[in-house]
């Protein structure tokens, strides 16, 4: 019989698992906006509040928000943080970046995560931490060739 | 709240790098140790609840079936609860809600967790859809983003935060070294804290939890049956739970509504009015240290924006008036699905002074806490040493 | 495993290359998952597979009821007793259910058709889950045929073996 001859091993395996998701509509017309250089929110009819990205319904009153707002591209960083470490998936040419919430002018929330601060010399922390501010105003700068995906806005530049 | 409902036993795993275990058995290390420390028997139970991260995490999708046999919950009714890093909580909930309904007498409540089997960042951006909250960064990042929040809502100086987080951190780790299951159990300065590398700014390597394998299981029972079985019960005293909208920049993460309000519930069920005054002992969810200081506000336990100045002058050390994380918090340990439940086993042995060597001494009022989903939940159970 | 995906870095996304959705008429975004894993076998299952390695299928009983379970347990589900009395099982046993899987799908670990099957091997209180192999597939109507007068099976081991459960290449009726 097989004795116990080793320490007890691990087996490295892969998990891969192939997803494709609808965006449907609100989210398209989102995406489609992206590609003419527009930021579109919805409006709820019932609260007032405009949210970006656009939504179906109002995630407080339930209501559909059908009304579409084209919303400013400049707006106040709420916070931000520096992202440099790696893990899977991520490889160290992809660091370091500045996540950030930005509450677009006009706009009733923050933008969540998919923001970044760019448009100067990220790998240098000390003029990080000069430029970049809870409170600072920022301004979108869009990509030449654009994809209708949330990299379509390849930074946020800090307005001095 | 219905019934009464109390904690009759806790059992906990070596927590740490468990390679030594396949996931089954770790997860049996901590029913076995529940089940002699209650003193009865898996047929004395009427029902099992478990919870973990997504089951993504480890790669068994639905862990609780691959569990089975180590959950003793064969020709029982199981239920599976999860959100995230609140999952410890909202199992113990369940429990809770179970017996307090009269639907059962008695039933064990597991979570668990084995991170070192898969990647915890790789496996957490799994949680957000990919077109809308994408950025690199795990878990870290937008805890970090929260930090800082709530930094600039109350115009908290860099330096000031910096300190105030260092604290927190030397004490939890005090906590570790004091408690022999915690995962990671060294002695740190505030110069080792502030020297050392930035994860996501202005997080560093010693605000962030460890990546760790452990399991925690509790046993919750009637006041009829907590009486016959145990001599000494730890009373569920009063319980919140709130959630929020699934877009981040929906609401203030600063000023966190959903920790108010499962606060305010849990502390209106127990009737405290003055939280740092009567509450002996807590065990707050504390992954990084910046977000504690947040917790501690929005937890009631000091006025908003003055966190940082209450963790200085040593409100929350040990010795102090309302000692934190006694056991290391999740600051030492973080299986990430138990984390939750581990703060209420926790918040169970010091009532019941079973702490051993981080015993808070008298304690008789504890609060345990966790908070989940993409920054979207927050659970507390407050346990205490009389019905 | 690095040429079955690629990582788009732009879009912070994995994609596995072998894989295709049929086209959609609206807008979707393709974002697959792909993770990995380290798991930990414990003692138990390292030497369950160390003796699947050496031809062996091991499995252990347990001191209170007396059953023998295979794959080997580090413990009883019914008692929760340790099981650490280890017992070499008989290769042969007989099948308790099949099913013949006759469709394709993304992951699958054995290129259909194949049969899967629960086998009770001789001395064994449980039984076992593999394939039954080793005679024409192809068709599912002479499958039905040829599965009707087999009762008895007997395990086929790989040529090469890893130490992992498909050191078994298959069970074949005897």
């Amino acid at each position: 019989m097989a004795e116990q001859k080793e320490k007890p091993r691990k087996v490295a395996a892969m998990g891969m698992v192939p997803y494709e998701m609808a965006l449907g509509p609100t989210w398209t017309r989102f995406f489609e906006g992206f590609k003419e250089k527009k930021i579109l929110g919805t409006k709820c009819n019932k609260c007032g509040r405009v949210l970006v990205p656009a939504r179906p319904f109002c995630s407080r009153c339930f209501e559909p928000m059908e009304e579409w707002v084209e919303v400013a591209q400049e707006g106040t960083i709420v916070t931000w943080s520096y992202v440099n470490y790696t893990y899977f998936g991520v490889t160290p040419d992809m660091i370091p970046l500045i996540g950030a919430t930005i509450k677009l002018d006009g706009v009733d929330c923050g933008t969540g995560m998919w923001t970044q601060i760019g448009g100067f010399d990220i790998k240098d922390f000390e003029l990080v931490t000069k430029k970049v501010k809870v409170g600072a105003r920022v301004r979108a700068v869009w990509r030449r060739k654009r994809q209708g995906n949330f990299r379509d806005i390849d930074y946020w530049k800090i307005i001095e | 709240m219905g019934r009464a409902v109390a904690v009759i036993g806790t059992g906990q795993t070596k927590h740490g790098r468990r390679d030594d275990l396949s996931y089954p058995d770790l997860v049996r290390e901590a029913v076995k140790k529940v089940f002699e420390d209650a003193g009865i028997t898996p047929r004395d139970v009427d029902g099992v609840v478990y919870g973990s991260m997504p089951s993504m995490m480890e790669g068994v999708a639905y862990n609780h079936f691959y569990f089975a046999d180590a959950l003793r919950v064969v020709g029982k009714p199981l239920l599976r609860t999860e959100t995230c890093g609140s999952t410890g909580q909202s199992v113990a909930h369940t429990a809770i809600h179970w017996v307090a309904s009269g639907m059962a007498d008695v039933i064990l409540a597991i979570a668990s967790e084995k991170e070192n089997e898969g990647d915890a960042q790789a496996t957490m951006m799994t949680i957000l859809e990919p077109f809308l909250q994408v950025v690199i960064g795990g878990a870290p990042i937008a805890f970090s983003l929260q930090s800082r929040e709530w930094m600039g809502y109350y115009h908290i100086d860099d330096a000031k935060a910096r300190e105030a987080a260092s604290i927190v951190s030397v004490d939890s780790h005090d906590g570790g070294l004091a408690n022999p299951l915690a995962h990671i159990r060294v002695k740190l300065s505030k110069e080792d804290i502030t020297n050392a590398p930035i994860i996501t700014y202005p997080v560093r390597f010693y605000d962030v939890c460890p990546i760790s394998d452990g399991a925690c299981a509790v046993i919750f029972a009637s006041e009829e049956k907590a009486k016959k079985i145990c001599k000494k019960p730890a009373w569920v005293k009063g319980i919140g739970f709130r959630g929020e909208e699934y877009f981040i920049g929906d609401s203030s993460k600063a000023v966190w509504q959903s920790t108010i309000e499962a606060s305010k519930e849990a502390y209106k069920e127990a009737g405290i009015t003055n939280p740092l005054k009567e509450l002996d002992v807590a065990e707050v969810y504390n992954p990084f240290s910046y977000q504690e200081l947040m917790f501690l506000e929005c937890l009631g336990l000091c006025p908003p924006g003055e966190a940082p100045d209450y963790v200085i002058k040593g409100t929350f050390s040990p010795g102090g008036e309302l000692p934190c994380d006694p056991s290391g918090g999740v600051l030492c340990t973080n299986p990430i699905g138990a984390a939750g439940l581990i703060r209420v086993a926790e918040a169970a042995l010091q009532v019941t002074g079973k702490a051993g060597e981080h015993q808070v001494e008298g304690a008789k009022l504890a609060l345990s806490h966790a908070m989940g989903g993409a920054m979207q939940f927050n659970g507390v159970t407050i346990l205490g040493s009389e019905l | 495993m690095a040429e079955k995906y690629k990582v788009d870095k732009d879009l912070v996304r994995m994609e596995i290359v072998d894989f295709t959705f049929p086209e959609k008429e609206y807008r979707t975004s393709r974002h697959d998952t792909v993770l990995p894993y380290n798991w930990a076998l414990g003692p138990t299952w390292t030497r369950f597979f160390d003796g699947l390695k050496e031809g062996k299928i091991l499995g252990t009983r347990c001191k209170k009821c007396n059953k023998v379970l295979v794959p080997a347990r580090t413990f009883c589900p019914i008692c929760y007793e340790d099981m650490q009395e280890w017992i070499e099982l008989p290769q042969e046993g007989s099948i308790e259910t099949w099913c013949l899987v006759n469709y394709k799908y993304y992951g699958q670990v054995k290129e259909p058709p194949y049969i899967i099957a629960q086998i009770h091997l001789d001395k064994a209180d449980c039984s076992l889950t593999h394939f039954i192999g080793g005679f024409n597939l192809s068709d599912p109507d002479k499958v039905r045929g040829k599965m009707k007068t087999v009762s008895r099976v007997k395990a086929v081991w790989s040529k090469e073996k890893h130490g992992d459960i498909y050191d078994i290449a298959h069970f074949k009726p005897v």
